[in-house]
């Protein structure tokens, strides 16, 4: 071989390698009728991750399921949030898709970067907060379901320790530990909470490892806001406790899943989908909750959990979903001891939103 | 509790130490493989669609070595048969890892099975890491080895087979690699999901550099990589907060400061990269 050939040789492989994915991971969609709507998504992770992509792919087929044959859906897995993003939407944007789902928080500024170039298609964000008017975001208030599963780790904890894999430092994760604390030091004033941050919201072996640093802590409830099953499977072999993430994940760890939340996106792609399709879709907001049913405790296990506990968290599911119970009800106080939410009200959606502060009571700092 | 610590380290890190230690042995021999992580991926993947099919823990080895066999035999036959650009065709090797485990194991994506206790092979792991800086320093096909890389022109001149010692240089990188994989999907984190590797496969390379190419120090970056990552998650769950995102780029930084550390000299260049390293050999030159 020339020497000359071997530059453009390395160059054409770094190229097919960025752009890999776009081809291995792309459903055939074919070309059909124009009134045939195409709606695209992209994954962080694999659908088979059993968690956050899991969900969002089931959320995907119910729409298929229930809007027939008005349209088709593709998706590009494993996309990272980074410069790829850009060209993974904008290659569902090329592609003639009419509506794209962007199903991970940091696509937040790629999403409209691409979308300002295609003010014809509409894009979804999920978990945002930018919008624009070809732009919606939707979320889930899963920091509900964090409530519930902190008053039975409140309950349940024997070593008064728990550990919580944490993935990035951003307001739905934070939202989610003050939540879940909250609920739990109400029932048990003398909880502690021991905070891992992954950095990832993807790696098994590494979710592996925070979860056995923790139980080697004192942790003995393990708690997870990365995407995979490993947290539960290793608490499962350390003979601890621990809740599932995004998905039922009790038939990886049945010793040790007490109960998961479970995020139900499939009515909400199939409302946005039928706007698209009759034309009344528009940007906006949307952020529901246990009562709108995108979000769903997993089946109390029974093995573990005592009967009158269950009943408490079941009560607790009531009140939430008949706005009785608010997980972010007052007195609140930050760590500084300053008053956030006085006695009486409640969290407005703002603050929780851009939630990037400890609870009083959580011994540890937020990473900058 | 320290026992907990050193215990999580060793689980953690011995994949690293199997990856890297086969990736050193190809790179003495003059060739740059690059595809360890598709390697892995395919070992990891082909260990488990095996234990879950045949309920065999040692069936799910031999398939798993077999993988690696195959997929770093494809890659001897490009670069050293059709002469291949080196990293051109390991990072496909890597690309064509993902794909086909991705693929291989779609139907297994979250199988239970029983996981394999790690000890053995972590005790494996420092044997062969003993074995290679024993057979680099006092075997003569060790130091053949070595000639090839250094020079394949004058280990061609001396009558040793260039080809064919690098062939098996490779196939025993890919073994290890597969090695790799098997622990990690059946012992380490017992499961199959996409991409679990997680770019490790990354870090081991990076690790052969760290190591200058010697296998005892091999064993030291590993447990420095390893060991940093573990620490970093106990500090955290003490209290102390650092910036993750410093340690899950501290190998590479780490890497390049060696690299810059031994470029400075000559002399030391010399001494640890393989002079022949990603060149291609061509015995009718």
């Amino acid at each position: 071989m020339k020497k000359n050939t071997l530059p453009i040789i390395i160059i054409l492989a770094v190229l097919l390698g960025a752009g890999g994915f776009f081809i291995s991971n792309q459903n055939n969609v074919e070309d059909t009728a124009s009134e045939q709507k195409k709606i695209g998504f992209i994954y962080i992770g694999p659908p088979g991750d059993h968690g956050w992509t899991y969900m969002h792919d089931q959320g995907r087929q119910t729409m298929e399921a229930e809007l027939g044959d008005s349209i088709t859906t593709t998706y590009i897995e494993n996309v990272p949030e980074n410069a790829d993003a850009v060209r993974a939407i904008r290659k569902l944007a090329e592609s003639g898709h009419d509506l794209i789902f962007t199903t991970s928080f940091n696509y937040m500024d790629q999403t409209l970067e691409v979308a300002k170039d295609f003010p014809d298609i509409k894009f979804e964000h999920a978990t945002g907060f930018k919008r624009a008017d070809n732009v919606a975001t939707y979320n889930s208030r899963f920091y509900e379901g964090r409530t519930i599963i902190g008053h039975i780790a409140g309950k349940m904890t024997k070593t008064n320790t728990i550990g919580y894999i944490a993935s990035f430092p951003i307001p739905e994760v934070i939202r989610g530990i003050n939540s879940f604390y909250l609920a739990a030091s109400k029932v048990n004033p003398d909880i502690k909470i021991k905070v891992i941050w992954a950095y990832t919201w993807y790696d098994p072996a590494k979710e592996a490892d925070a979860a056995n640093t923790l139980i080697n802590q004192g942790a003995d409830i393990i708690v997870q806001h990365t995407d995979t099953f490993a947290p539960c499977q290793a608490a499962e072999k350390a003979g601890v406790l621990a809740f599932g993430q995004a998905s039922n994940q009790e038939q990886f760890c049945p010793n040790a899943h007490m109960t998961a939340i479970e995020d139900v996106w499939g009515p909400y792609y199939a409302e946005r989908a039928k706007a698209l399709v009759d034309g009344s879709w528009a940007s906006q907001d949307t952020w529901a909750g246990m009562k709108e049913g995108h979000v769903v405790m997993s089946d109390y296990n029974t093995k573990i959990l005592p009967a009158d506990l269950i009943a408490e968290a079941k009560a607790m599911e009531a009140g939430i979903i008949d706005g009785t119970l608010h997980s972010f009800a007052g007195p609140i106080y930050n760590q500084e001891g300053e008053l956030v939410v006085p006695e009486g009200s409640v969290a407005d959606d703002g603050m929780l939103a851009g939630m990037m502060f400890y609870v009083q009571g959580i011994e540890d700092q937020v990473p900058q | 509790m320290i026992f907990g610590i050193v215990n999580i380290i060793l689980i953690g890190t011995t994949p690293l130490v199997f990856a890297a230690i086969g990736e050193l042995v190809v790179e003495k021999s003059g060739v740059l493989n690059l595809g360890l992580e598709g390697m892995m991926l395919v070992g990891a993947v082909s260990a488990f669609v095996t234990l879950v099919v045949t309920d065999s823990y040692l069936a799910a080895l031999i398939v798993s070595l077999i993988s690696g066999l195959v997929m770093s035999g494809l890659f001897a036959f490009l670069v050293l048969y059709l002469m291949a650009n080196q990293v051109a065709t390991g990072l496909a090797l890597t690309i064509f890892g993902i794909g086909i485990s991705s693929m291989i194991g779609k139907n297994y994506v979250g199988t239970p099975i029983d996981g394999l206790s790690p000890y053995f092979l972590i005790i494996t792991s420092f044997l062969v890491v003993i074995f290679i800086g024993y057979f680099f320093k006092k075997t003569k096909l060790g130091l053949i080895v070595k000639a090839v890389g250094e020079s394949h022109n004058s280990a061609h001149s001396l009558g040793f087979n260039v080809i064919k010692i690098r062939f098996i240089s490779i196939l025993f990188g890919g073994a290890m690699s597969a090695l790799a994989g098997f622990y990690f999907s059946i012992c380490y984190a017992p499961m199959w999901q996409e991409g679990m590797i997680a770019g490790r496969g990354w870090i081991a390379l990076a690790l052969v550099v760290f190591a200058t190419w010697k296998p005892e120090r091999i064993l030291l970056g590993a447990y420095i990589f390893g060991g940093v990552a573990i620490m970093q998650m106990n500090l955290q769950a003490f209290g102390v907060k650092f910036p993750g995102q410093f340690f899950n780029m501290m190998p590479y930084l780490v890497t390049i400061l060696v690299l810059v550390i031994i470029s400075g000299n000559k002399l030391r260049i010399k001494l640890s990269a393989p002079a022949c390293l990603t060149i291609p050999f061509n015995k009718n030159q």
